[in-house]
């Protein structure tokens, strides 16, 4: 198995390989404002350092947000495409799920129930909830830090939203972006069929926006004229 | 044809359109498009967000579409061209990222270009090779430009543009006010034939004496939108019933008026004898008609691609990343942005 992890879920765009028995190339680049330019380099920067050509890639594992969608997009039409052009199966991750993953895998949330809260921007976090032994207890929700509720944002919080909102948060945990390394080993994990403790499993590379676009339909035509009373019966 | 000619495949998502294409030399293999369009109709005019999130889900199954349109395999791709700007910034990403992820995995070379430049290019595929220079009227929802273009892999300069709303703007907007659909340029087309272009005389906008000398080239279309709507408004408040085809035919006679008497002054004093029109209101039919009769009268060749070629689609991305090639012109780096502001002098990507 050769599998390519990536993930542009947050401020990090992330890539890894995996072998199956191991990750064998990794990078990482934090730049929130440039998911586009960067992820092609990183993926390519990886399969380098794994000594792999792309063509011998057999499996796509991409994070499907929750996400700033404009930088989320980038990774899933990457993954998309790189599989339909290499006919393989790309699969996508619940990146909170990646997220708490690495944290179990680092010790940062030993035993307990613990969530994961990323960045949303808007003052807002993506919010999930993990029992104790890191399976996801719902679908992660958007909303502000006020809102969460007390017992979950008082107990041990993973992520980037945990920390930008330290006043909400008042046990936040490392770490606070997903790494690609992370996400290809729960992704291995998971293909195994070894999904304990990997949140839900792996789904279709389909994002989690969570939010509708900022749109509302077409009301009445605007003016030009300024309104004026009309003599008799008219409109006013 | 030559089969020695690399195989372009281009992709275009600066707008609402998800279009790609495959050319090789100046030989259109094939295309597919995918449209947001009906998506957007409810919000009168293209929502940056809808536009995105249909241009992801749209990809792979258009890609998948022009190479069967094509007859040929991914593997035969010898180069990717993406649209790197101007258009939305989160839709153009999608298509750039899109590219980049098909260079990468079938290690060709990818060319960021210019929209606006491809709106040129394409005309190739129809009308063969491009004189030099050509003088380019581009006109669409998003952009109006009177391009000079001696080369267009390398030397493209704007003589003018519209300095508020794009003549498709105009359309889509009066389109709106006399209760026609999104998008409205059609609409309005079809409402002008039957009505007189002379009934009521709108503002040819940025073409007094003085207009003339500091926006020569230039256009204006937000005046007219509004000399309209007050026209209508006057009538509407007096009770009177609005003449819907005499408004769209004199509404559109203003548009197309000004764009060809400024195209064909361009002509003259940059002694150009060729001139295409290209972008999605060169579909209109009063424009072309007014065009060529024009160009006629002046002794100036008219090249107008169809209909297909000339509104937003991945041809004329391939169209131009073929040109690119064939000219020895540096491909892009994997790190190319796309860029909403691309400047029109632009035709690649700074890498």
């Amino acid at each position: 198995m050769l599998l390519l992890a990536l993930d542009t879920s947050s401020a990090a765009i992330t890539a890894a390989v995996h072998d199956g028995r191991e990750v064998v190339g990794e990078a990482t680049r934090v730049d929130a404002r440039a998911h586009g330019e960067r992820l092609a380099p990183v993926i390519a920067q990886v399969l380098a350092q794994a000594g792999v050509r792309p063509a011998e890639l057999t499996v796509i594992a991409v994070g499907v947000g929750p996400g700033p969608f404009t930088g989320l997009r980038v990774g899933l039409v990457t993954a998309r495409t790189m599989a339909y052009a290499l006919g393989i199966q790309a699969y996508g991750v619940c990146s909170l799920d990646a997220l708490a993953w690495q944290a179990r895998g680092d010790g940062t949330v030993a035993g307990g129930p613990f969530a994961v809260a990323t960045d949303a921007r808007r003052r807002e976090v993506y919010l999930a909830q993990y029992d104790s032994d890191g399976v996801r207890r719902d679908r992660p929700d958007v909303l502000r830090p006020a809102d969460v509720a007390e017992a979950v944002r008082t107990g041990p919080v993973v992520g980037e939203g945990a920390a930008r909102y330290p006043e909400w948060f008042t046990d936040a945990r490392a770490p606070r972006l997903v790494g690609g390394a992370a996400l290809a080993s729960y992704a291995v994990e998971a293909l195994a069929g070894d999904a304990r403790g990997a949140g839900r499993g792996l789904g279709e590379p389909v994002p989690m926006y969570l939010r509708r676009p900022d749109v509302s339909p077409a009301g009445a035509r605007k003016r030009v004229l300024p309104e004026t009373p009309v003599a008799s019966g008219g409109r006013s | 044809m030559s089969r020695d000619e690399p195989l372009v495949l281009g992709i275009e998502t600066s707008c609402d359109e998800t279009g790609v294409g495959l050319v090789r030399g100046t030989t259109l293999l094939g295309e597919s498009l995918a449209s947001s369009a009906p998506e957007h109709a409810r919000f009168g005019g293209v929502v940056p967000e809808v536009a995105s999130r249909a241009h992801l889900e749209a990809m792979v199954p258009t890609i998948t579409r022009a190479c069967e349109d094509a007859g040929v395999v991914l593997r035969d791709v010898d180069a990717v061209a993406v649209t790197a700007g101007p258009g939305l910034a989160g839709a153009l990403l999608v298509g750039v990222a899109a590219a980049k992820a098909l260079a990468l995995t079938l290690d060709v070379p990818i060319y960021g270009v210019n929209h606006l430049a491809a709106h040129v290019a394409v005309d190739q595929l129809q009308h063969g090779p491009l004189p030099e220079p050509t003088l380019a009227l581009l006109v669409s929802g998003g952009h109006s430009s009177l391009l000079l273009v001696p080369d267009v892999t390398s030397d493209v300069r704007q003589l003018g543009a519209s300095i508020d709303d794009a003549a498709g703007e105009a359309f889509d907007k009066v389109a709106r006010l006399l209760g026609m659909p999104f998008p409205g340029g059609p609409y309005v087309d079809r409402a002008a034939r039957e009505g007189d272009a002379a009934y009521v005389e709108f503002p040819r906008g940025l073409t007094s004496q003085r207009d003339m000398s500091r926006h020569r080239f230039d256009f204006s279309f937000s005046g007219l939108k509004t000399a309209v709507a007050r026209w209508v408004e006057t009538r509407e408040a007096a009770g009177q019933p609005v003449p819907v085809a005499d408004v769209a035919a004199s509404f559109q006679e203003a548009v197309v008026d000004v764009l060809t008497r400024k195209a064909l002054l361009a002509c003259r004093e940059h002694s150009v004898d060729h001139l295409v029109i290209g972008g999605g209101v060169a579909a209109n039919s009063r424009l072309r008609a007014l065009a060529e009769e024009r160009c006629r009268a002046a002794g100036v060749t008219l090249r107008v691609p169809r209909p297909a070629l000339c509104t937003d689609n991945g041809a004329m991305v391939a169209a131009l990343g073929a040109e690119l090639i064939a000219r020895g012109r540096t491909p892009s780096a994997l790190s190319l942005p796309a860029d909403s502001a691309l400047p029109v002098t632009d035709v690649t990507a700074p890498s």
